[in-house]
């Protein structure tokens, strides 16, 4: 599979029809980003500025009650603030300074927009400026938007994200950037694969430590890791950087593609790569061989959640036989799959949603596998259905070669638990 | 604006949410943003539920604001009344919608639709989602029994009364369970229950409730209004001894027999518990003057301390609760047992509460069941919120005399077995308790964040455990080989005749306590005289 070009499939989904739908929408809102988010930099905070919803909606989607004081919190607005009888900027400054003082380990406070935020027009972004004048030197106050009208599901992480690119030290330096939060242990591999490649520097964004934020400039290849990064992307452009078009390193054949992309952006020869490559690649194939017969021919099904559903409809098709029913995905945004859909075998790709008219279609097809969300999950499974929770694709580390059996295993495992169960 | 880590109740429009899924033939029209659609994954996941809540959002985006807002409404109450054929539709905003004003439930009214449709107005920013629940609940019988004032059925002489169990609802705790356990005892003294709202009801029996003869409000924070609106209108007579506990559920048979006109004293003296027994069995003594934290719903948290008071001879050491409409019953329930109600939800002050009343066991919901875990002492939950373990396959009731039975059970599991706690005493000091008593949870997680790993409530939902396996990972380390002092044969012969269960424990603090007097060699005599060094 290494040195030579990746075959194409019948020229992919690149100008497939999209079915463009608009409804009930059963997709988290950007807020849910911070449950990752909080956990990869461990020296930032994540104030919400929303109502009793978004405190709900986070705990019960994170549930992160592990921590004493976890590294996130509401600031709910009460009627108060809504009837102008307190002034919400005086509130929010007495709220972050409350806050600052029981947490002097934060380093970065992202004060982060709501639907009710948002409907009010509370300027997030001037309370920031301000508030980072006053702790000048002690902490970086930035803010973004995971309302709910605004963003779906992972678009938060791209907000977050964005929001950190004008403080990105400038340099001249040809440098890798790695875009898109990964599970550290798989960065690590990723780093010790690029080293073996003669590739660097290579820095991960978002970082480990928020105060320790990767460089940029017109120098920087980026690479990104996570196929909803829509807004960093084009901010990091506009900073000089240069994006690395590939597949996402997801499966065997993604990951190969996409460490390819790195390699070629930085002269690395076919030789080497391939030598660097051959032992982990194989480890992947051996590991993902386990499951294809569990998977092979099976039809699934794709209700839009994270934006990893082109990705891994790919892989699934390519490595392990799936035959695609449907892929949803919340949007479509060509600058960030146009390798993913080259490779994508045709098949019905919809973009929105309208939850009751998809779910009449799903059923209509009884798919051996459909991919949804927990609100959709048990209703499907009841019904006879096999079900695989989006979301656990989200939390869980999938990316590249030594998770690309753990990957294909979390899709047949359902699958293996129907042969089992004989009650 | 208020700083909120964690939250014991959600919106009000989620209380909302538990009265449509509780029901049938109910659909719930809710103006709200992407995102909004989280509540499905409470009744999906945390109990289960084999389909989805009847709740269609309008999912507004920010595109549409000042548009057609107002539209996505009408055409989503249109497209949900024609794909679910409800027969009451239930119309309200979330807390962005709220802040829209688009009138959502005067809109859906305006559409005249064959069916009841109840407009609900909560307000988000100031209300919760108990109360949501509870207004819902009374504006979904206001609607559908009315206001005028209905015939009282008569009975023929004989005939058996009839009473309506109000409260029992989705993500209520246990309620599933209690509903039969009620019914039964009912139905031993000679009532028949005629409905069940809003647990497993649909419209036309919400229209049919007059025709019993009283109300049993089972859950004052769901059904208090809805009860108490039947009684005035209606001159529906209310029970509201809620039947937690041997003594409550006592109290309760005698306040139904008195409503209903029923001689319950032969019933009473048949029907029993085995808490009464369990409690008095020689075992239980351990259980005298145990330290206990309570803090929950308001009717679970009084319930709670009776029945700890009362029934297990616990000393009540704290009661709270976040239900702030129950404030003043909970106010009163603590001035009998001496302390001072903590009527809060904020969470960091309740784990502040409990960790200054150092108990030895905490009754709360699944918030206090993680304090305490962090501060290692055992815990059982008694209240919502709750997480999916707490929503068991079998039978098991809080309610009645089986509710006290799996109360005795729930309560004592989490604590030591008698004998095994007499054998662990002379250690109980020691820094590895936690480890060697393996059932009473692991040894307090540290608090810093960088050695716990994250517990997505909906990825763990099924894996209750994981959580449990992550606090052990921190346990401390023994002692160090280096400096610690060789047992002698005869030393290391009387250490095996100690229970494997403090084996480990005696050989530390052994260790410890001759590393400490500079003894080299441990014998037979040493390990006693550690054992008495470290003995009560």
């Amino acid at each position: 599979m290494t040195g030579t070009a990746l075959p194409v499939v019948d020229s992919g989904c690149t100008d497939a029809p999209v079915l463009k739908e608009r409804g009930q929408r059963e997709v988290f809102c950007g807020l849910t980003g911070i449950v990752w988010l909080h956990r990869k930099m461990q020296d930032a905070f994540f104030l919400v500025v929303g109502s009793r919803t978004c405190a709900h909606l986070i705990q019960s989607a994170a549930g992160v009650m592990i921590f004493a004081e976890p590294r996130f919190a509401t600031a709910i607005l009460g009627d108060r603030d809504l009837a102008g009888m307190a002034d919400c900027n005086e509130e929010l400054d007495r709220v972050v300074t409350q806050l600052l003082s029981r947490r002097p380990d934060i380093t970065t406070l992202f004060l982060v927009g709501s639907c009710p935020s948002e409907v009010i027009k509370l300027d997030l972004a001037k309370a920031a400026s301000r508030l980072s004048r006053e702790y000048t030197g002690k902490v970086r106050i930035l803010s973004y938007n995971g309302s709910g009208i605004e963003t779906t599901f992972t678009q938060g992480e791209d907000a977050c994200l964005k929001a950190m690119v004008p403080e990105l030290p400038a340099t001249q330096e040809a440098n890798l950037l790695v875009c898109g939060t990964m599970a550290d242990v798989v960065e690590d591999q990723f780093a010790r694969l690029f080293a073996e490649l003669g590739i660097g520097p290579v820095q991960f964004f978002p970082p480990r430590r928020a105060s320790k934020l990767p460089p940029i400039g017109p120098n920087t290849k980026l690479l990104l890791a996570q196929p909803f990064l829509n807004e960093t992307t084009r901010a990091l452009q506009a900073r000089g950087a240069t994006l690395l078009s590939a597949p996402y390193p997801l499966g065997v054949e993604g990951t190969t593609a996409w460490l390819r992309a790195a390699a070629d952006a930085f002269g690395v020869t076919p030789e080497r790569f391939a030598s660097a490559i051959a032992a982990p690649a194989q480890r992947a194939r051996t590991s993902l061989q386990r499951y294809r017969s569990a998977l092979e021919g099976k039809r699934m099904f794709f209700f839009p959640d994270s934006q990893l559903e082109i990705p891994l409809a790919r892989f699934l098709a390519r490595e392990c036989g799936v035959e695609l029913l449907e892929v949803g995905t919340p949007y479509l945004d060509r600058l960030l799959v146009e390798a993913e859909l080259a490779l994508l075998p045709r098949t019905v790709l919809s973009e929105g949603q309208d939850v009751e008219k998809q779910l009449d279609r799903c059923k209509a097809q009884m798919p051996d596998l459909t991919i949804c969300g927990l609100g959709l999950a048990n209703p499907l499974e009841a019904e006879g259905m096999r079900t695989k929770w989006s979301i656990e694709l989200v939390f869980t580390p999938i990316h590249g070669f030594d998770q690309a059996g753990d990957l294909a295993e979390l899709f047949a495992r359902p699958l293996e638990r129907v042969n089992r169960l004989k009650v | 604006m208020q700083l909120t880590l964690w939250t014991y109740e959600g919106p009000p429009h989620v209380g909302a949410m538990r009265i449509a899924t509780s029901m049938n033939d109910v659909h719930y029209v809710l103006h709200a943003p992407q995102g909004d659609t989280y509540a499905d994954l409470l009744f999906t996941m945390i109990e289960r539920h084999s389909k989805r809540p009847p709740v269609t959002y309008t999912t507004f985006q920010a595109r549409d604001l000042g548009g057609d807002t107002a539209n996505l409404v009408i055409s989503a109450v249109r497209d949900a009344y024609e794909r679910f054929k409800p027969k009451a539709l239930l119309v309200g905003d979330s807390c962005t919608a709220e802040l829209i004003q688009d009138q959502s439930g005067a809109l859906a009214i305006g559409m005249n639709l064959p069916i009841p449709v109840v407009s609900l107005e909560l307000p988000a920013y100031s209300k919760k989602e108990n109360w949501g629940a509870s207004e819902t609940l009374y504006h979904l019988v206001r609607t559908l029994v009315g206001t005028a004032k209905r015939e009282r059925p008569v009975r023929a002489a004989g005939a058996r009364p009839k009473a309506n169990l109000l409260g029992p609802s989705s993500l209520g705790f246990r309620c599933r369970d209690d509903v039969r356990e009620i019914i039964a005892i009912l139905d031993g003294i000679g009532v028949d229950v005629h409905v069940v709202a809003p647990l497993g009801a649909d419209p036309d029996q919400l229209r049919a409730l007059t025709d019993a003869d009283f109300n049993i409000c089972l859950y004052p924070e769901i059904a208090h209004t809805t009860c108490s609106w039947l009684h005035r209108t209606q001159g529906m007579p209310m029970v509201r001894t809620v039947p937690i506990g041997v003594g409550a559920t006592h109290d309760f048979i005698e306040e139904v027999g008195k409503v209903a006109g029923i001689d319950v004293s032969q019933y009473l003296d048949t029907a029993q518990s085995r808490l009464p027994w369990y409690s008095r069995s020689v075992d239980s003594t351990y259980l005298t003057g145990k330290r206990v934290f309570i803090f929950a719903d308001g009717t679970h948290a009084i319930a709670a301390a009776r029945i700890a008071a009362d029934e297990l001879g616990f000393t009540v050491v704290g009661l709270g609760t976040y239900s702030r409409e129950m404030a003043r019953e909970v106010r009163e329930a603590a001035a009998k047992y001496g302390v001072e109600a903590l009527i809060a939800d904020d969470y960091l002050a309740v784990e502040e509460a409990i960790t200054a009343a150092a108990p030895e066991l905490v009754l709360g919901s699944q918030m206090e069941r993680h304090i305490a875990k962090r501060l290692g002492i055992p815990c059982a939950v008694i209240s919502g919120p709750f997480h999916v373990q707490d929503v068991p396959a079998r039978h098991s009731p809080q309610m009645g005399w089986e509710g006290a039975n799996v109360i005795f059970d729930t309560w004592v599991h989490p604590l030591m077995m008698g004998l095994e706690e007499h054998l662990i005493g002379m250690f109980r000091e020691d820094f590895e308790f936690g480890e060697v008593s393996s059932h009473l949870g692991k040894a307090p997680a540290r608090r810093a964040d960088d050695s716990a790993v994250a517990e997505p409530m909906l990825v763990a939902a099924g894996a209750a455990t994981a959580s449990d396996s992550m606090d052990g990972s921190s346990a401390p380390t023994p002692m160090a080989a280096a400096g610690v002092p060789t047992w002698t044969p005869d030393g290391e012969k009387e250490l095996k005749k100690i229970p494997f269960f403090v084996r480990k424990k005696a050989r530390l603090n052994t260790e410890r306590f001759a590393a400490e007097k500079g003894i080299a060699n441990i014998s037979v005599e040493t390990l006693y005289e550690a054992k008495a060094h470290y003995g009560k």
